[in-house]
């Protein structure tokens, strides 16, 4: 069974989003126990095959036995396996946590359909990153794509609609032209396979089409990134989703559409590709640069926290395309690192915002006066993420910081640093709005402002559980770094 | 003249292709961004289609007479692509009938008006 | 439901059938002509709106109730699923259909794609007459 290993997170989670409208007919929390048995099944699957590429080789599984490139094949080596750990885990912690937050905000009849649906969307994540073939990433993509558009949209309020036809919109345009991109190539070369394409095309690059299909390849995936100018569709799909939903996207989905980035811009065209012939890291320098300036910005001025959470995610998104852009082994690392770092920094930020609106409905930050008493573990994993954030040492924000800053220095590229120094100081100014109303000012006219009111166990233990990564991560920095030296050494091997 | 004239695939499909843009970012009535989005994702396919044509092939159906077949290839991935063409409509037009009923119309600026 | 649409009830009462036998004549002859799942589901689809739209939703609910559609959905995925599933506790890859113990190598193709169209088949059917339906109960 082990050969099979690649296929499993895969069709796990499809079965089970496929049995879950079957029997969460009878009973409502089997739709719930499905989907913690796949998610948890998919991360012990996806761990283990970390494992196995670590040992030095790439797994590679092909679908119904037809060799590449008439076949479509499944490629684990260091990038996948890194960034498959991230999301199954992601999942099964979200999932965990899901069941009372879903109780909540979501009818009753639509809970089956609920946990169907973000299964299919697990689906379509870890598809993207496991997959060989470039079409197949499309596909995939667009199952990701089309599932949270259904989820966003299962928010109360109405504006919910508004926001995910809105993702609709942007998100199509950029799917279509991923699309047109897979054409272009597929035009000159006749083939689909990443590692076949990344064999045929170096002769022709001075092509116009493949210079073409190129540039709408990054276009789409800076879409579906939410890089700086086409970020638009972010705050709104985040603020109004439901709370589970919100957490699982802002901490997968656009990590994944970094991922498809990556392997695009170095593994099916090489890193002189990128660095001599196009300008498309000068480029995605600067926007990243950009980002990570607008995005906090924009955050210190909003009154909902989910708002100012989304519009922290622009920032740190500047963050993963600054690191990849650099273009030498130690930026790379940080933006690689990052993936993982900031995955759990958010993840962590939205599990908690997710507890308080659980137990309370406080969605404005001003209300938020006095959290510290009542919600005491539930504060101390937000502030634990927050100082993550910012990049203090010790926590994990400050590995990828230093990674980036000395990356940035590395390829003389000196005007980076003044601007992350900027925007980590900008983040704190944001979070402190956030600490100093739960910590440092009373509840507003309770005298019993100090009855601890914590969330259920259910939910307060995946947020604590995903806060002490933060600063597991942070001093045993090397397990992660490790992975993602490896990585980034295999990314930028070729030139 | 005559690249313009052999490669006039190519011009059709990105008529098409921007007319089906303008209309996904210009018009206000959300069932016009669809109707765009749809032309929009046609020509896509019809590029694709138009590539797959190769000079004196016959459809890519087992065929006696036959000397030369297309190439099939980009036919299966656009079935595919049509699959999720429609997918994306269905939800499309689910989320608007939605959106209908919760503000009473579908024009984009009178529901930003309404939000703010 | 007026005068008028005696001749067409009539009509559509006798072209369903057809239609419907034409679909899963698309479906089975994917591989030998223009054809395949998804189209032939769409046709069949297009048969139960037909019959909604000609009869009235009480009757298109009475034969195909809301559960029907739900399980009729999963069921479809759930048999391409199942064939893949087959095929890896059998010993092949994911979707080999070439180790299905059912004589030449290539007559076990012919019938795992076989399966998995006619699984899309159901699956895209359903799935059109529920969409259609939903959308069209709203009559505000």
């Amino acid at each position: 069974m082990a050969q099979h290993l690649p296929i499993l997170p895969i069709i796990l989670p499809l079965f089970a989003a496929v049995l879950i409208p079957l029997f969460g007919r009878i009973r409502v929390q089997y739709a719930w126990f499905f989907s913690v048995g796949a998610t948890g099944f998919s991360f012990l699957c996806s761990s283990w095959l970390l494992s196995q590429v670590m040992t030095g080789r790439r797994v590679r599984y092909f679908l119904g036995n037809w060799e590449p490139p008439w076949g479509i094949e499944y490629v684990v080596d260091y990038l996948s396996g890194f960034v498959l750990v991230i999301i199954s885990f992601m999942a099964f912690v979200v999932t965990v946590y899901s069941w009372k937050s879903v109780e909540k905000e979501i009818p009753k009849e639509k809970v089956g359909l609920f946990y169907a649906v973000f299964m299919l969307l697990v689906t379509g994540l870890l598809g993207i990153v496991i997959t060989g073939d470039i079409f197949n990433l499309y596909v995939f993509l667009e199952i990701s794509a089309l599932s949270g558009y259904v989820l966003i949209a299962m928010g109360g309020k109405r504006e919910a609609l508004m926001a995910s036809y809105n993702y609709l919109i942007l998100g199509t345009i950029g799917a279509t032209f991923i699309l047109l991109g897979i054409g272009y190539l597929y035009m000159v070369t006749g083939s689909l396979n990443m590692a076949d394409l990344a064999t045929l095309l170096p002769p022709l690059y001075e092509n116009k089409v493949v210079l073409t299909g190129f540039a709408f390849l990054v276009v789409g995936l800076c879409i579906k990134v939410a890089l700086f100018p086409f970020h638009i569709w972010l705050p709104n799909a985040y603020t109004y989703a439901p709370s589970v939903v919100g957490t699982f996207m802002a901490a997968t989905a656009t990590k994944v559409s970094a991922y498809a980035l990556v392997r695009i811009m170095f593994t099916v065209f090489s890193p002189g590709f990128d660095f001599k012939m196009v300008p498309v890291t000068e480029i995605l320098f600067y926007l990243g640069m950009a980002a990570m300036l607008v995005g906090p910005v924009l955050a210190i001025s909003q009154t909902d926290i989910r708002r100012m959470l989304a519009y922290s995610s622009v920032g740190q998104i500047g963050y993963i395309v600054l690191g990849i852009s650099l273009g030498n082994q130690t930026g790379m690392v940080g933006g690689l690192v990052h993936l993982l770092n900031h995955a759990l920094m958010k993840g962590g930020l939205f599990l908690v915002v997710g507890a308080i609106i659980y137990k309370t409905g406080i969605t404005q930050i001003s209300e938020l006066k006095g959290m510290g008493k009542r919600m005491p573990l539930s504060m101390a994993a937000f502030t634990v993420s927050a100082l993550s954030m910012i990049g203090v040492p010790l926590t994990v924000g400050f590995v990828s910081k230093w990674y980036l800053g000395v990356g940035a220095l590395q390829a003389g590229k000196w005007i980076a640093l003044p601007i992350i120094l900027l925007s980590s100081l900008l983040t704190a100014v944001y979070f402190w709005r956030i600490i100093e109303n739960v910590y440092f000012k009373g509840a507003q006219g309770q005298e019993s402002g100090r009855q601890r009111e914590e969330g259920p166990p259910g939910m307060v233990v995946p947020t604590l559980g995903v806060a002490s990564l933060c600063l597991v991560f942070g001093v045993f920095a090397f397990i992660p770094v490790s992975i993602a030296e490896l990585a980034a050494q295999m990314l930028l091997g070729k030139t | 003249m005559e690249f313009i004239l052999a490669k006039y695939n190519y011009w059709i499909y990105i008529f098409l292709m921007m007319i089906g843009f303008y209309a996904m970012i210009a018009k206000k009535n959300l069932v016009k961004k669809i109707i765009g989005m749809n032309v929009f994702q046609t020509a896509v396919f019809l590029f694709y289609i138009s590539i797959s044509k190769v000079t004196g092939g016959t459809a890519p159906i087992v065929w006696e007479y036959a000397r030369q077949y297309d190439n099939p290839l980009p036919h299966v991935l656009i079935l595919t692509a049509i699959v999720v063409s429609v997918s994306t409509t269905a939800v499309a037009l689910a989320l608007i009938s939605r959106i209908y009923e919760s503000y009473g119309h579908i024009e984009e600026d009178k529901i930003l008006s309404q939000q703010k | 439901m007026g005068r008028g649409n005696v001749i067409i009830r009539f009509i559509a009462a006798k072209f369903i059938p057809f239609i419907q036998l034409f679909g899963l004549y698309v479906i089975m002859h994917g591989e030998a002509g223009p054809g395949g799942g998804f189209q032939g589901g769409v046709i069949l689809g297009a048969s139960m709106i037909l019959y909604g739209l000609v009869f009235g939703f009480e009757a298109v609910r009475k034969t195909y109730s809301q559960k029907a559609g739900d399980i009729l959905s999963s069921v479809g995925v759930l048999l391409y699923a199942g064939i893949g599933l087959l095929t890896l506790l059998i010993g092949g890859h994911f979707l080999e259909y070439r180790v299905l113990p059912l004589g030449t190598p290539q007559f076990s193709s012919h019938i795992g794609i076989l399966g998995i169209e006619i699984g899309v088949g159901i699956t895209v059917a359903s799935v059109m007459t529920i969409l259609f339906f939903e959308m069209a109960r709203r009559k505000s």
